[in-house]
């Protein structure tokens, strides 16, 4: 009896170790790449670590932090990255995104063919070299400026007089595609006969919009907002192609300022507090979202 | 009638007015595109969109040699063919318990997942590059690719959960009945129908890293190892003056595999094909 109880208790143990087992592989390297360095972020970020002399940091509290939020160039860089964020993902992606899907919706085929196929274009290629072509556009010598003359109307070296408002621009050129798919996706989602009904009624464009389109497809504009946001929060690349943050510091947003401190200035405990602030409002976000998701798991 | 006749003419001009806005995005989008088209084959490139002076592929030669375009590009084909493939297997073998089995640790790690696919992975960089150079992966193809690999992961797992749950559980029962083992209905049953969602995770994983720049940027450094998302800087800076043309040229060729990929897999599966289950709203 006693053997046959112990054999029953053990078998499913075994059985769901046995189950588990296909996991491994992803969960060591997880755990080694991924949380073994953000665990090691939350360490490093209190003590002075530096690029020279690595075994001499010692723990420092919360100096960097506090340091942080004295430091000029900081709330510099916070403030460019909620600007940087705002227009270029909550304003530009997401409601051009919207504007788009919603035009599909009426438009003949061909076009929107050929206007979904260039705005993906722009979302596929390399982040570098969208960096690259977008620097061209804004360049004194650029095409914008050529179109500005064209028009008759005054040009200006884009990337030093509004450098964060470029770069912006460069954001929405590249991940407006994004929130298209997402908002045609939901937008084909919507049953026909609800709209046709609102238009027999008299319902216009803007009203039928407002008070179904949207509420209807609130969960997606809900997570598209919190993916934007997030993809946003992390861009280097592109700003770094076209301006390396500058001119003087006019367009560093927080990854830049981290990269700046710990590597130019090698202060990796700094950079890495600075680094740690950034996970922690991703974190945030990615909680929020994780909330929304919550009936999918 | 008349109320259906004035519905559709409202329609057709709703239509035109919806086709002509999106012509006039579809143009402003266009001119960067049309910019580096145009000066890979202009002999005299500059900085503005113009129609070249004679169509040349000199730009194409120049770049076309070991140094400039070979060894970045095969660099670029390494690190990302292993790391997709590391990240395929790995997903497909972590989502199948995940797919397959009930247990209470399913729910938690898959929490951890999404979370985890949210974050923001440039915020860790420098941590990483502290770790590595500690632990002497710094420079490495391999740490590379692992932490390519990891960074990866999360959404892969997710994704590939998502479209294992779309295939049916009774066929692998059939199987087991024959006696297969998991790993066997895995391998001959499962993966096999769920072809689309292993090219979806497969061309997702490999475009992501193909453009990724800030990752190989941090963790190598030796210029023979890098790939092309980071030599391609090299136009700026040591070169002196920069031959737009050659740049142009190079981006083209250093885009093409990407939005090739991109393509053949859209045009299979529709457009959304990468958001998958990831953004259900």
């Amino acid at each position: 009896m006693v053997v046959k109880e112990s054999g029953n208790t053990r078998a499913p143990r075994l059985r769901t170790l046995t189950r588990a087992l296909p996991v491994t592989p992803a969960l060591v390297i997880l755990v080694l790449f991924l949380a073994g360095p953000i665990a090691y972020c939350a360490y490093i970020a209190f003590t002075d670590l530096q690029l020279t002399g690595q075994a001499e940091s010692s723990f420092t509290g919360f100096d960097n932090f506090r340091t942080a939020f004295e430091d000029d160039a900081f709330l510099n860089a916070v403030w460019l990255t909620l600007v940087f964020t705002f227009l270029s993902s909550i304003v530009g992606q997401n409601t051009l995104g919207l504007a788009l899907a919603a035009l599909m919706q009426r438009a003949s085929k061909p076009v929107r063919t050929l206007t979904g196929g260039i705005v993906v274009t722009a979302w596929v290629l390399p982040e570098v070299v969208a960096g690259f072509l977008l620097y061209a556009f804004f360049r004194r010598e650029g095409t914008l400026n050529a179109i500005l003359d064209w028009l008759h109307l005054p040009s200006q070296n884009w990337l030093f007089t509004l450098p964060i408002l470029a770069v912006s621009f460069a954001n929405v050129w590249r991940g407006t595609a994004f929130s298209m798919l997402v908002y045609s996706a939901a937008l084909n989602e919507i049953p026909k006969e609800i709209t046709e009904a609102a238009e027999v009624d008299g319902a216009g464009g803007w009203r039928r919009m407002w008070h179904i389109t949207l509420p209807m497809i609130r969960r997606s504009i809900g997570t598209n907002l919190m993916l934007n946001t997030l993809q946003t929060l992390s861009v280097f690349g592109l700003i770094w192609v076209m301006t390396r943050g500058g001119p003087g510091n006019r367009s560093q947003t927080l990854p830049l300022f981290m990269y700046e401190q710990a590597f130019q200035k090698s202060m990796i405990g700094y950079g890495t507090a600075v680094a740690l602030l950034l996970l922690v409002v991703g974190s945030l976000f990615s909680l929020v979202y994780m909330r929304l998701l919550r009936t999918e798991v | 009638m008349a109320a259906r006749t004035t519905l559709n003419a409202r329609r057709a001009n709703r239509r035109h007015a919806a086709d002509a806005s999106l012509l006039l995005v579809a143009a402003a989008f266009v001119l960067p595109l049309a910019w580096v088209i145009l000066s890979a084959l202009d002999p005299q490139a500059g900085l503005k969109v113009k129609l070249p002076d004679g169509v040349t592929f000199d730009n194409f030669d120049a770049v076309l040699k070991p140094d400039v375009t070979y060894t970045p590009m095969l660099n670029s084909l390494i690190l990302c063919g292993f790391a997709t493939l590391l990240t395929v297997v790995c997903a497909a073998l972590a989502a199948y318990p995940l797919s397959r089995f009930r247990s209470r640790l399913n729910r938690p790690f898959l929490l951890t997942i999404i979370f985890a696919t949210s974050l923001p992975i440039t915020a860790i960089m420098v941590p990483v590059y502290a770790l590595f150079v500690q632990v002497n992966l710094i420079d490495t193809m391999q740490g590379t690719i692992f932490f390519f690999t990891a960074s990866q992961l999360p959404f892969a797992i997710w994704l590939m959960k998502n479209f294992m749950d779309g295939v049916p559980k009774e066929l692998e029962e059939a199987a087991w009945t024959d006696g297969a083992s998991s790993f066997q209905s895995l391998l001959r049953v499962v993966l096999p129908l769920m072809g689309p969602g292993i090219a979806v995770v497969t061309v997702f994983s490999f475009v992501a890293m193909w453009g990724n720049f800030f990752v190989p940027f941090m963790l190598l450094l030796s210029p023979e190892q890098m790939p092309a998302s980071v030599s391609i800087n090299d136009f700026f800076g040591n070169r002196g003056t920069v031959v737009y043309g050659q740049l142009a040229a190079f981006s083209i060729i250093y885009s093409t595999p990407v939005i090739l990929l991109y393509v053949l897999v859209a045009r299979k599966l529709g457009g959304g094909f990468a958001l998958g289950g990831a953004v259900k709203g």
